[in-house]
């Protein structure tokens, strides 16, 4: 069984048809991509499979469950965990306090284990801190902790979104878009990480404008134009499938 | 990630100074006349409310117009558990406390789905509607009238009868509330609010159940705000709907923005300098002008130090630190410091 599975996914808003029938299945171990032009609804899908809003028909199976039109927060608690097409960091925090708080998902204690501190808690928050320190090494942010979030050039904002995603221990990461509007080199630095990530056993599934990482990274990618799934399969087969071409790549590639 | 001496500086700045500073206060009052008692027993009060405030706008950024209707709740319980039933204080004072905590749970559950104006408006509206309660409901709370004989606090039977000794267990209080707010801040459950001050969709993603959050938080600020009605009943021996009108919603957000929202320590600093404001105008023979400075300041405040004095003090300590320990971290930690 897949570890994602999209079946006839379907959502329209009034007229507008943003998903159109789309179906396909993200292996264990993955690392899938999904392209396609502005506008062609990838957001839209990526929206139905977080949970944070229920597709108009059609089904999403994650580990084994049925989460169709579960809430958000019960999807990520299951481990899958996403980012935003648009920055969502915690600005007023430090950079170590935004990947705390991505502890959320794997660790417990409430009101009174805060106020009262019991063995099991100081221990709890040591972990939390010593792995705080792992992740930003891992994503190249090692000794910004005490930084706040929003003080950080935008290349590394969407670094520390990858720490905080990979601090809740996700089977499933869903990235929207995470190279939009970095610089070359943070697009090599982010690429190195999601390939890190995923050989870490971590399961990707990526949203990406740019073809350069798309092809670098994915070892699978389904195209979406207008809503529809148009093509899928492994980067070489997609850059000579001519529905792609026509519909994603012409513009740029016959040039 | 900092050095010894930079934690320790810190810890000195936003811990050991404030407990310092409430104590000295407390010192400077004890011995003076009763009206000082009175003023600094009444930041005091201020200041519990405000930090429970805190959890529900500072910690989790949501807004709340309506606090002044859970301070009603705590105070008209203590004042008929204990004026007509003759309830010993600290029962009344738990129950009174208990069930704004259940009312707020039954307010927030639908209430707290609304965001924004939407749910600012609909916690205005329950404090006015609080507000006539205590006002139409004259067999209980003898409306405008006001409820009077109401006992000092007491203690197992022993009652503090001095106004001095009531207000050491007001700066007990206030240091204990500030205790737990500082606990539950650095916490899981502490990071879940802010989290969710700083991004619900992104909280949402990192599997934090947002609507539950949301509603602990509010029912801690009304258990906060009902303990402060309770005490000011105690306080003040006598209580009416004005003092629980929305005048105390104007004073509170003065207080929580003057002295930093979010922030441990600002909630308290900012109700000592807001409660000390009317004798300065007094003595300035301005006196009329209260409502006026008040507002002046939470613009000036909104405009020019958004994160309020106590973030001021974070900064410049963070400041002075980096200047001493250049080895280390560099930004070691405006936030912290103020935090
Ligand atoms: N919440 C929404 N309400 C109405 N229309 C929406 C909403 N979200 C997306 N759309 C529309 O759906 C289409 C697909 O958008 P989106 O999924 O964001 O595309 P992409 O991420 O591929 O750029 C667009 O026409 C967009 O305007
Ligand atoms: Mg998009």
């Amino acid at each position: 069984m897949a570890m994602l599975s999209i079946r006839n996914v379907t959502k329209r808003f009034g007229g507008l048809v943003a998903n159109d029938n789309i179906s396909f299945d993200v292996e264990q171990g993955a690392l899938f991509a999904v392209i396609g032009p502005n506008g062609a609804g990838k957001t839209t899908l990526f929206n139905m499979i977080s949970g944070f809003f229920a597709p108009t028909s059609g089904s999403v199976h994650f580990d084994g469950a049925d989460i169709t039109g579960r809430p958000q927060y019960q999807v990520s608690e299951g481990g899958l965990v996403r980012t935003y097409q648009l920055v969502q960091l915690f600005k007023d925090l430090t950079v170590a306090q935004n990947v705390m708080a991505g502890f959320h998902r794997v660790t417990r204690g409430g009101v009174a284990s805060a106020l009262f501190r019991p063995g099991w808690m100081r221990a709890q928050e040591k972990h939390i801190a010593d792995k705080t320190g792992e992740l930003l090494d891992f994503v190249g942010l090692g000794g910004r902790g005490d930084m706040l979030a929003d003080k950080l050039p935008y290349g590394q904002q969407r670094l520390l979104e990858v720490a905080r995603a990979l601090a809740a221990e996700p089977k499933l990461l869903l990235l929207d878009e995470p190279a939009a509007g970095l610089n070359v080199q943070e697009t090599a630095a982010l690429a190195d990480v999601i390939e890190r990530v995923n050989q870490r056993g971590v399961t990707v599934l990526l949203v990406e404008h740019d073809m350069g990482l798309v092809m670098r990274v994915a070892q699978r990618i389904a195209v979406i134009d207008f809503g529809r799934k148009i093509a899928e399969g492994a980067p070489a087969e997609i850059k000579t499938h001519p529905d792609v071409l026509a519909a994603y790549l012409g513009g740029t590639e016959a040039a | 990630m900092t050095s010894r001496a930079t934690t320790f500086t810190r810890r000195v700045a936003t811990t050991a100074a404030p407990v310092a500073l409430v104590l000295v206060v407390l010192l400077l009052a004890l011995n003076s006349n009763g009206y000082v008692v009175t003023i600094v027993g009444f930041a005091a009060i201020y200041g519990i409310f405000c930090t429970g405030l805190n959890f529900f706008m500072g910690y989790t950024g949501q807004a709340s117009f309506g606090q002044n209707a859970f301070a009603a709740l705590g105070g008209y319980g203590t004042a008929i558990l204990t004026a007509t039933y003759y309830w010993d204080p600290v029962a009344a004072f738990f129950v009174s406390m208990i069930f704004a905590g259940i009312v707020a749970a039954i307010i927030g559950y639908p209430t707290l789905k609304l965001r924004g104006h939407y749910l600012a408006m609909a916690t205005f509206a329950l404090g006015l509607i609080t507000y006539e309660i205590s006002i139409e409901w004259i067999d209980l709370t003898q409306g405008y009238m006001g409820y009077s004989g109401i006992p000092p606090l007491g203690v197992f039977g022993f009652e503090l009868a001095t106004e001095k000794q009531q207000l050491v267990a007001l700066a007990l209080l206030l240091l204990l509330g500030v205790w737990i707010s500082t606990r539950l801040r650095d916490s899981r459950f502490g990071r879940a609010l802010r989290s969710i001050a700083g991004s619900e969709p992104a909280a949402q993603a990192l599997g934090v159940n947002v609507a539950r959050y949301k509603l602990a938080a509010f029912v801690i600020a009304a258990m906060y705000a009902s303990a402060a009605g309770s005490l000011f009943a105690h306080f003040v021996g006598f209580i009416s709907p004005e003092v629980f009108g929305a005048a105390m919603v104007i004073q509170s957000f003065t207080m929580l923005f003057l002295g930093g929202i979010g922030t441990t320590w600002g909630p308290v600093i900012g109700a000592l300098i807001v409660s000390m404001l009317p004798e300065v105008l007094r003595g300035m023979h301005l006196k009329e002008l209260q409502d006026v400075a008040y507002c002046i300041i939470l613009v000036s405040i909104l405009i020019f130090a958004p994160k309020g004095i106590f973030a001021l003090i974070g900064e410049g300590v963070a400041a002075i630190t980096r200047r001493r320990a250049t080895e280390t971290a560099p930004s070691a930690a405006a936030a912290q410091a103020a935090g």
